[in-house]
C-alpha cells in the first residue's frame, strides 16, 4: 500500500477515535443542565467524564498535526477555508474546557450554574460544527487552482452540510445518555436510560438519511457497505440500550460512529477536499501530500507510540471503571 | 498584518502559562515524593497547595495549546503549505508522544488519589511532568527551524522546502541551546512564583507555626530555585546569544540597535535616540560588553545594522531586512532586566530568612510582585526573538508578508482576534482571581491522603 493511503487511514482512524471519545463527553456536557437536576447530579455527571475528555481531545490535536505533517495542502486548504467554522469550535472548546476544569473550584451556586451553561453551549457549537465541517469536506467545496477555498462560512451552511451537522448532535447525545447509563447510577441511570431509546430513534432517521444522502452523491460499494454496519450496530445497540444491557449498548454507540465515519472517509478517497469548481482543482491523497521520506519517519513515530498511547489511554479507563455514585451528604464547613 | 498580532497575542498569552505548567508539574511532583519518602503531613499539604494552583494553571495552557495547533494552517496557510513537509512533523510528534502523556496522566493524578497506589499516584505526576518537558523540546524544535533552517532543499517542482534529514532537524544547534534556556527560564518562572506565594503566605500566617513551616521551606526552595535556574538562564542565554550572532547577526544588531559595524562594540544599557532611531542622543553605555556577548572575545568585531542590510540586499535583492529596531532593543533589555530583578529578589528573600529569621512586612509588597517579574521576562523574551526574526518567517527561506493565508479576508482576521483578545482577557481575569482566591484560603488541611474529591467547601479537593 502506497503510504499515502496508510496516512489517509491513519487521520481516518485519528478522526474516528476524536468523535469515539469525545462524543460521549460533548454528549454528556450538552446533557448537563437537562439530565442532571441538582447539583450532586450534575457533579457525579461531570466526574463520570472528569479522568478523561482531556485525553479525549487529544486525539483532536493529533488528527490537526497529523494532517499538517503528512498532508499540508489539506491542512492548509482545510484551516484557512472553514476558517470562522473553526474559530466558532476553537471559542466553544476553549471556553468548555475551562468550565470543566473550573465549574468545582468555587462553591457558590451562581459560579457553577453559569459554568454550567457554558459546558453545555461549548459541547452543543462542535458537535454541530464538526458534522457541518465534515458533510462538506465529503461533499466538496469551492476550491479553485491554487488550491485556496473560495468560499465563506455561509457557503458550509447548506442543507447537506446542516443534515450532517444534526447527524453529529444527534449520535453525539445517545453516545453521551448510554455513557450516563453505563457510568452513574439510581435516578441519574434510569434517566439515562429511559432517555436513550427516545432520543436514539430520530437521531437513527436522521443518520441513515444522511449517510444515505452521502453514498449517493460520491459513495463506493465498500463505504455503502460499512454505512449499513453503522446502521445495524445503531440497531443493535438501541435494542441493547432498551433491555438494559449498558455495556453492549455503549459498545453499540461507539461502533455506529465508527462506522459512520469510516464510511465518509471511504466516500471521500482518494480525495481528501473534493473541490466543487472544478474537479481538476481537488485535493487528493497524492497532490496534498507530503514527500515520502518525511511520511517514511512519520510511519515509524506512529508505529512505535499508538499502540503505547492506546494502552496507557484504556488503563485509565480501567482504572475509573467504577459507577460514579451521586453524593449527596452536605458539605462539610 | 493583523494575523501577526493575532498570532503574537496568542502565542504570548499561551506562553504566560507554559513555563509555569512546566515547572509547577516538577515542584508539584517534587512535594509529593517529599511526602510519599517523609509521610509529614507538611509535604502532603504543599502538594495539594500548589498542586491546585498547577492545575489552574494548567486549564488554560491546555485550552488555549489547541488555538496554536489550529492557527498555522488557519491564519498562515501559505506558510503551512511551504514548510508543512518539515514544520507539521514536530507538531505531530508533540501530540502523539507528550500531549497524550500530560493529559492522560494529569487525569489519573488529579482522580487517582483513592485508586492508586501511592506508588503509582506518584508515578503519574513524575510521567506527566516528563510529557510537558516532551512538548518543550519539539514545539521548540519547530520554531528553533524557523530561527535556524536545516536538514531540508527546496523542491525547485513544487517550490516547497522538503525535509531531507530528520535527525538535523532535532539535533538543530538552534534547538540544543533554545531548550535548555527555556527549561530554566521556565523553573526561574516557577521558583518566582512559588517564593513569592509561600512568602506571602508564610507573613499571613505568621500567628499560626503549623502553616508558616512549611510555607517557609517553600519559599526557600522557590528561592534557591529561581537563583540556581537563573544562573542557568544567563549561561544558557549568553551561549545563546552567540549562536544567534553567527546565524541571525541581524538580530543582535537589532538588539543593540548598532547601526555600524564596531570592533571591540560597547554594550548600552539604556539608549535615547533619535525619532528615526539611526542616531544616539544619550546613552549608558559599558564598553567591550557587546563584543563578548556577541562573540565571546572582548575585541571581537560585530556587524551593524546597515551593512547587514547591505549584504541582505546583495543576497535576497531590494527590501528592508531589518526588524523593528526600538521593540528589538528594548525587549531584549526588559527580558534582561526583569530577570536579573527577580534573581535579586530571591537572593534578598534568602538573605532575610537566613537563621529562621521572619522578615518585616514589607516584605509582602515584593512577594506580591515577584511572580511576574519572570512572566513579563519570558514575554518580552519572545517577543524578542520573533521580532527579531523580521521580516522572516522562515529565516532566510520565507517573509512573513507572504506566509498567510490568501482565502481569509482582513475582515474575518479582525473579526478573530478582537474575539480571541476579549476571550483570553476574560480567562486571564477569572483564572487570576481564583488563584488569589485559592492564595488567600491558605495551605488546605491534611486531615486524610484520601477521597480528595468528596472533600469540604471551598472545594479543596482536586477533584470535581
Amino acid at each position: 500500500m502506497e503510504l499515502t493511503t496508510v496516512w489517509f487511514a491513519l487521520i481516518a482512524v485519528l478522526w474516528i477515535g476524536y468523535f469515539v471519545l469525545e462524543g460521549f463527553d460533548f454528549g454528556v456536557g450538552i446533557l448537563l443542565p437537562v439530565l442532571g437536576r441538582d447539583e450532586p447530579e450534575r457533579r457525579a455527571m461531570l466526574r463520570t467524564i472528569g479522568p478523561v475528555w482531556d485525553g479525549n481531545e487529544v486525539w483532536l490535536l493529533v488528527a490537526g498535526g497529523a494532517t499538517f505533517a503528512a498532508f499540508p495542502e489539506w491542512y492548509a486548504t482545510l484551516f484557512s477555508g472553514f476558517y470562522l467554522a473553526l474559530f466558532l469550535i476553537l471559542v466553544a472548546l476553549i471556553v468548555r474546557g475551562m468550565g470543566i476544569e473550573y465549574r468545582n473550584k468555587r462553591g457558590d451556586a451562581a459560579w457553577r450554574s453559569r459554568w454550567d451553561r457554558v459546558i453545555a453551549i461549548g459541547s452543543l457549537v462542535p458537535a454541530l460544527l464538526w458534522g457541518v465541517a465534515f458533510a462538506n469536506i465529503v461533499a466538496g467545496v469551492p476550491i479553485d487552482a491554487d488550491k485556496e477555498f473560495t468560499g465563506n462560512l455561509l457557503t458550509l451552511l447548506n442543507p447537506f452540510g446542516l443534515l450532517g451537522g444534526l447527524t453529529t448532535l444527534l449520535l453525539f447525545v445517545t453516545h453521551g445518555l448510554v455513557f450516563l447509563a453505563l457510568k452513574t447510577d439510581g435516578e441519574l441511570r434510569e434517566r439515562a436510560t429511559t432517555l436513550a431509546p427516545k432520543v436514539g430513534l430520530p437521531t437513527a432517521v436522521v443518520a441513515v438519511a444522511f449517510l444515505a444522502w452521502t453514498n449517493v452523491q460520491t459513495g463506493t460499494t465498500l463505504s455503502m457497505v460499512v454505512a449499513a454496519l453503522a446502521a445495524l450496530a445503531f440497531v443493535g445497540a438501541l435494542v441493547a440500550a432498551t433491555v438494559r444491557r449498558e455495556g453492549w449498548a455503549f459498545l453499540g454507540t461507539a461502533v455506529t460512529i465508527a462506522l459512520a465515519v469510516a464510511s465518509l472517509f471511504l466516500a471521500l478517497f482518494p480525495d481528501v477536499m473534493p473541490s466543487s469548481t472544478d474537479p481538476a482543482f481537488s485535493l487528493t491523497t497524492t497532490n496534498a501530500a507530503s514527500t515520502p521520506y518525511t511520511l517514511t519517519i512519520m510511519t515509524a513515530v506512529a508505529v512505535v507510540f499508538t499502540p503505547l498511547v492506546l494502552v496507557y489511554q484504556g488503563w485509565t479507563y480501567w482504572v475509573f471503571r467504577k459507577r460514579v455514585t451521586v453524593t449527596r451528604e452536605p458539605a462539610k464547613p | 498584518m493583523l494575523a501577526r498580532w493575532q498570532f503574537g497575542i496568542t502565542t504570548v498569552y499561551h506562553f504566560l502559562f507554559v513555563p509555569l505548567t512546566i515547572g509547577l508539574a516538577f515542584t508539584v511532583a517534587g512535594f509529593q515524593t517529599a511526602w510519599y519518602r517523609t509521610g509529614k503531613d507538611e509535604y502532603l499539604r504543599l502538594t495539594r497547595f500548589f498542586g491546585e494552583l498547577f492545575l489552574i494553571n494548567f486549564a488554560i495552557g491546555v485550552v488555549t495549546g489547541i488555538v496554536q495547533e489550529f492557527q498555522f494552517g488557519m491564519n498562515w496557510s501559505s506558510y503551512s503549505r511551504f514548510v508543512g513537509d518539515i514544520f507539521g512533523a514536530p507538531l505531530a510528534i508533540e501530540g502523539l508522544l507528550a500531549f497524550f502523556l500530560e493529559s492522560t496522566f494529569l487525569g489519573l493524578w488529579i482522580f487517582g488519589w483513592d485508586r492508586l497506589s501511592k506508588r503509582v499516584h506518584l508515578a503519574t505526576i513524575w510521567i506527566a511532568a516528563t510529557g510537558t518537558l516532551l512538548s518543550a523540546y519539539f514545539i521548540l524544535a519547530a520554531n528553533s527551524w524557523m530561527q535556524h533552517p536545516v536538514g531540508y532543499v527546496v523542491n525547485p517542482a513544487t517550490g516547497r522546502a522538503e525535509l531531507t534529514d530528520f535527525l538535523a532537524l532535532l539535533t538543530n544547534s538552534t534547538t540544543l541551546i533554545t531548550f535548555p534556556h527555556t527549561i530554566a527560564a521556565a523553573f526561574m518562572t516557577t521558583g518566582a512564583f512559588l517564593a513569592g506565594i509561600a512568602m506571602y503566605r508564610m507573613l499571613k500566617d505568621r500567628g499560626r507555626p503549623e502553616d508558616a513551616a512549611p510555607f517557609r521551606s517553600a519559599a526557600k526552595a522557590g528561592a534557591v530555585m529561581l537563583l540556581v535556574s537563573g544562573l542557568l538562564v544567563a549561561v544558557t542565554g549568553d551561549i545563546q546569544g552567540k549562536i544567534m550572532t553567527e546565524q541571525q547577526p541581524m538580530k543582535m544588531a537589532a538588539a543593540e540597535a548598532l547601526w555600524e559595524t564596531e570592533q571591540p562594540a560597547s554594550f548600552s544599557i539604556f539608549t535615547i535616540g533619535t525619532p528615526d532611531g539611526s542616531e544616539d542622543v544619550f546613552s549608558i553605555r559599558i564598553p567591550f560588553l557587546l563584543s563578548f556577548l556577541a562573540t565571546g572575545t572582548f575585541d571581537g568585531k560585530v556587524e551593524g545594522i546597515n551593512d547587514l542590510q547591505a549584504q541582505a540586499v546583495a543576497r535576497f535583492g531590494p527590501g528592508d531586512y531589518s526588524p523593528n529596531i526600538p521593540i528589538t532593543y528594548w525587549t531584549f533589555r526588559w527580558m534582561i532586566g526583569m530577570g536579573a530583578l527577580a534573581a535579586l529578589a530571591a537572593a534578598w528573600f534568602l538573605f532575610r530568612m537566613r537563621k529562621g529569621r521572619t522578615p518585616a512586612g514589607r516584605t509582602v509588597l515584593v512577594a506580591v510582585l515577584l511572580p511576574f517579574l519572570p512572566l513579563a521576562a519570558n514575554s518580552f523574551a519572545w517577543m524578542f526573538t520573533e521580532i527579531g526574526r523580521q521580516p522572516w518567517i522562515v529565516f532566510g527561506l520565507m517573509q512573513t508578508a507572504t506566509a498567510v493565508s490568501p482565502s481569509v479576508s482582513a475582515i474575518e482576521v479582525l473579526l478573530t482576534m478582537v474575539g480571541f483578545t476579549l476571550l483570553y482577557g476574560a480567562m486571564a481575569v477569572v483564572m487570576v482571581g481564583l488563584v488569589v482566591r485559592r492564595v488567600r484560603a491558605g495551605l488546605p488541611p491534611a486531615t486524610s491522603d484520601r477521597g480528595f474529591e468528596h472533600e469540604a467547601e471551598p472545594a479543596l479537593g482536586l477533584g470535581y
